[in-house]
């Protein structure tokens, strides 16, 4: 059997959360992933990021399609519900859920295969719907689990283990996003926990469709001196907008920024994401110039990384469906079922 | 049948003979398709269905938006045969294109009506024909042009009222119940009812001898298509999500669920809907959204046809493996491939039976009238979560997309919804250890969570990998092949709890048997009544669902021969009840019909005859 059940051994003295919690209950099972695999590292932010929100984990269902990335839900948050879908379908089945119970958090992970190639046409009206939920795309530029082909978000000039060469420029999700309509959309690096952390606490935050792109590379098919999404190019390239930090509702602001180098975007819960100003004429808040601020990193072969855009007035689909405030699967009959008396007015409608 | 025999001597004195006949004939219309003519003919349908006689209109359109031939057959039978009958009586020709075709599929004696502002020699000295200068009247009338072309419709609508000798004011209450609201419209609509009906009045006085006698047989019916009467079911079953995408002919069932949702699904004092509407990009994110929301808690559902089922194969997969409820409605069209997209087919049986790859079996539900089709779609609902399963409830386009003089709708009030094995946060508290797939009562069906549901208890990691009875990954074989065999247990457990199939004996007394099902059985009741007067004797045996009942191999053992109706080309329910039941194919004689037109009663009666001539012991029985 390859489920590892992870001992359960709390030191009296670990940090607890609000809920009392500490971080060991927001982990999952043991990862069988390759060590030093950047997903690991998404898991440990993910976990961190929800000790530090103080969730509670069967509050979150977490979702994701196939592939090494969507093995990962396994790895986080034993006490939320799981589902593990077919491969580049994740967007529909978290569509589906979001529309039957609107109150729990919906946390998806996807890989670069899944939501670049097999399901890019999922990812794009997802994005466009605004399901409320944080998709999380662990990006490694490569297909680990049939060992190592290039995928779409390989870069054109970046090389395969075995030499080979990529023969076709690769898919930017976030400026896809941003063009969707997406209304939150970063990119991070598993290597940089001090920005991923709070990226993934104002994405968990922020109602709509919250886009995070992580690169997240593959020690085993992807980590070479040829490839744009090794841990050395990724630490000698990135290229980050914004130093960001999260403040939840009803907390100070503790970070000390210089004056008028500082932003801050107010989400709809009351929490605040303030970030520090690393670039000159960044704009959260703008589209054309997110996008610009992508294409010209692009240009000088660097990685933007930080918050991309955000709209925290966005409506998410459950509003722009008009959908009930009480949850849809939490109706029975007597909300549903119009009776015997309506059903013999419509039979004489249809004499 | 009230038809005048012709004999077939073909004398010049039968020339000018007319068919006569009271409440039982067919009548063609020919259109062309975007000309605003399904709404007159509907019209006409209704009206003789107000006359208290059942009507069974079929609308033959192209896959095409304007310009191209369609046409509108309505069989009118006071015996309540709804089946669609070869032979066309009376033929409203308003399409020079399509002619030809028209005027050669008319009955000897018949009447052909069309539009003498162009006079014509159609060739045939043995019909009749009712000439109306409708596009000449309506010229002359109206003055707006797109009124002087969409008047021609119910200017023939008032034409047929008069000749066959009805009730004009049926049609002037129908014009305004359509156009209520919309009061301006009513009186330029009852013009042109009136000028076909005067022009008649004048010119065709007692000319016809097809007549329309008002009658009461349409008492308890009501007319409907089994797309409205399924989305209306939806309504009543309390699906809440529907995620679909646009195909023919399953369209119009969601729309139905839309159209009857925002009528009774709105939440008083707030405005917000109690249902979730949603178009999906394509089948597969239709099938994912619904897999998600029935995963959570809700009852949601998908409809499509043929080719959406292919695209949903995977995921219909995913929900039998990961024991997933799901709703799934095909309204199937002639297959394969694209096809025939709005002509008629039971061609998606053994697609659906088994849809996806691996071992997968699936509960289908198989209607055969617009009434059925509601509560079958009520019972999908329950079906779907009781046994954790997708259900597939199959109609065809015949079904779907036509109106049909059904049966009313019925609802108890204390109905409640059959929710399944769901634990609540109180059950769980007394489970000492939670597995989501342990066969806790022995029937195949396991015990499931919602998300969100405690705090500590009850999660688990939904897949579709191999997995053991906590859910957990596993590559061990013997534990995979431990949860497949609780699959097929639980297959067994649903087959006693579907619908039963519908005998029309209350014991097998003959020696050969007919198995039918779906939109078949208008046909094969007439079909079935033809032969007894020919002193042929069947037993009959509807199947509505899969898996087969016990009732449904009794009947086959209980036969010597047994002739299996289908509409398609592979005899797709007998491959179906020989791979599930081991029967000897000898045993099992196909009568299929795949032209993509409805089956009808003589075209079963015909292949039944001829078969059991050739058999003289059991003609003889």
């Amino acid at each position: 059997m390859t489920y590892i059940v992870k001992p359960k051994n709390h030191h009296p003295l670990l940090e607890r959360n609000e809920l009392g919690l500490t971080r060991r209950d927001y982990e999952g099972a043991v990862s069988t992933l390759c060590a030093g695999c950047g997903h690991d590292s998404i898991s440990s932010a993910i976990v961190e990021a929800c000790f530090q929100l103080s969730i509670e984990s069967y509050k979150v269902a977490k979702l994701s399609g196939i592939g090494c990335s969507s093995k990962a839900p396994a790895y986080f948050l034993n006490q939320s519900h799981g589902f593990n879908s077919v491969h580049g379908r994740m967007p529909s089945v978290a569509t589906g859920a979001a529309m039957a119970n609107h109150e729990l958090l919906y946390l998806g992970v996807s890989g670069d295969g899944d939501s670049a190639s097999i399901g890019i046409g999922q990812f794009i009206h997802c994005a466009r719907r605004q399901v409320n939920m944080t998709y999380i795309v662990e990006n490694n530029g490569t297909y680990g689990l049939t060992k190592g082909q290039f995928s779409a978000t390989n870069d054109l000039e970046s090389k395969s283990k075995y030499g080979d060469d990529n023969l076709f420029p690769s898919i930017d999700l976030p400026s896809m996003a941003i063009q969707l309509g997406a209304s939150f959309v970063a990119r991070g690096f598993s290597g940089d926990k001090d920005q991923l952390v709070p990226l993934l606490k104002a994405a968990i935050a922020h109602k709509g469709f919250s886009f995070l792109d992580i690169i997240s590379p593959c020690v085993t098919f992807n980590n070479h001196n040829t490839s744009t999404k090794s841990y050395d190019y990724i630490r000698e390239h990135n290229d980050s907008l914004a130093k960001p930090d999260f403040v939840p509702l009803g907390k100070e602001i503790t970070a000390n920024y210089e004056e008028g180098s500082s932003i801050e975007v107010p989400l709809h819960d009351g929490s605040l994401l303030s970030l520090e100003k690393l670039s000159e004429d960044y704009d959260p808040q703008d589209k054309i110039s997110a996008i610009k601020s992508i294409q010209e990193s692009q240009r000088d072969n660097k990685v933007t990384t930080g918050l991309l855009y955000v709209n925290p007035d966005a409506k998410d689909l459950k509003e722009i469906l008009n959908v009930s405030d009480t949850p849809l699967n939490a109706m029975g009959s007597k909300d549903l079922c119009p009776g015997s008396e309506e059903l013999s007015k419509i039979n004489l409608s249809l004499k | 049948m009230g038809y005048a025999e012709f004999s077939l001597s073909g004398s010049k004195s039968l020339l000018m003979s007319k068919i006569s006949s009271i409440n039982d004939f067919v009548i063609k219309f020919a259109n062309v398709n975007g000309s605003g003519s399904a709404s007159a003919n509907q019209t006409f349908a209704k009206g003789v269905f107000r006359s208290g006689i059942p009507v069974s209109p079929k609308n033959i359109f192209p896959s095409n938006i304007q310009g191209l031939p369609t046409w509108f057959e309505v069989r009118v039978n006071e015996k309540g045969y709804l089946g669609r009958r070869e032979g066309i009586d009376i033929a409203v020709a308003m399409n020079p294109q399509s002619y030809r075709q028209d005027v050669a599929d008319l009955k000897q004696g018949g009447y052909l009506i069309y539009d003498s502002s162009w006079k014509r020699d159609f060739g045939r000295d043995d019909i009749n024909i009712i000439e109306i200068p409708l596009t000449k009247l309506c010229v002359q009338e109206f003055s707006n042009p797109k009124q002087r072309l969409l008047f021609k419709n119910l200017g023939y609508v008032g034409l047929l009222a008069s000749i066959l000798e009805m009730d004009k004011e049926i049609y002037i209450v129908l014009i305004e119940e359509q156009f209520k609201g919309k009061e301006k419209l009513i009186e330029p609509n009852v013009k042109a009812l009136n000028i076909g009906y005067k022009y008649a009045e004048d010119n065709f006085k007692e000319f016809c001898e097809i007549k329309v006698k008002n009658s009461n047989k349409t008492e308890g019916l009501i007319l409907t298509s089994g797309n409205d009467a399924a989305g209306l079911g939806c309504v009543y079953g309390g699906a809440t999500v529907c995620a679909w995408y646009p195909i023919t002919p399953s369209t119009s069932l969601a729309e139905s669920f839309d159209k009857y949702s925002e009528k009774f699904r709105v939440e008083v004092g707030t405005d917000k809907n109690k249902y979730a509407f949603i178009q999906a990009e394509d089948e597969l994110a239709a099938m994912g959204m619904t897999i998600g929301a029935n995963w959570n808690g809700a009852r949601a559902f998908t409809a499509t046809s043929g080719p959406g089922v292919s695209l949903m194969s995977e995921f219909i997969g995913l929900a039998y493996f990961a024991e997933v409820p799901a709703v799934l409605f095909n309204v199937q069209r002639g297959g394969p491939s694209t096809g025939m997209p709005t002509r008629t087919q039971q061609s998606d049986l053994l697609s659906c039976a088994y849809a996806s790859h691996g071992d997968t079996k699936h509960i289908m539900l198989i209607p055969s009238d617009p009434k059925e089709c509601f509560e079958f779609a009520v019972e999908a609902f329950d079906l779907a979560e009781r046994y954790q399963t997708p259900v597939i409830v199959l109609l065809d386009l015949d079904l779907g997309m036509n109106d049909w003089s059904s049966k009313e709708f019925q609802w108890n009030d204390l109905k409640e919804y059959d929710r399944g094995k769901v634990l609540s946060k109180e059950d769980l508290d007394e489970i000492e250890e939670f597995g989501r797939y342990l066969d806790v009562d022995g029937d195949g069906v396991p015990y499931r969570t919602y998300p969100g549901t405690h705090p500590q208890k009850g999660a688990y990691f939904t897949r579709g990998t191999s997995h053991d009875e906590y859910a957990r990954y596993t590559e061990d074989g013997a534990k995979n092949a431990e949860v497949l065999s609780r699959l097929t247990k639980k297959f067994q457990t649903a087959s006693s709890t579907v619908p039963a199939p519908i005998f029309n004996q209350e014991a097998s007394t003959s020696s050969i048997g007919v198995i039918y099902f779906g939109s078949t059985d208008c046909s094969m009741q007439e079909a079935l009544d033809n032969l007894k007067d020919q002193n042929i004797d069947i037993d009959a045996m509807r199947i509505r669902s899969f898996p087969f009942n016990l009732e449904v191999w009794e009947f086959i053992e209980e036969h010597d021969l047994l002739f299996i109706i289908e509409q398609n080309r592979d005899g797709q329910m007998r491959t179906l009840l020989m791979a599930e039941g081991g029967i000897i194919p000898d045993k099992l004689v196909s009568i299929l019909c795949f032209d993509g037109q409805p089956i009808t009663a003589s075209f079963i009666t015909n292949k039944i005859n001829a078969h059991i001539s050739g058999i003289p012991s059991v003609a003889a029985s």
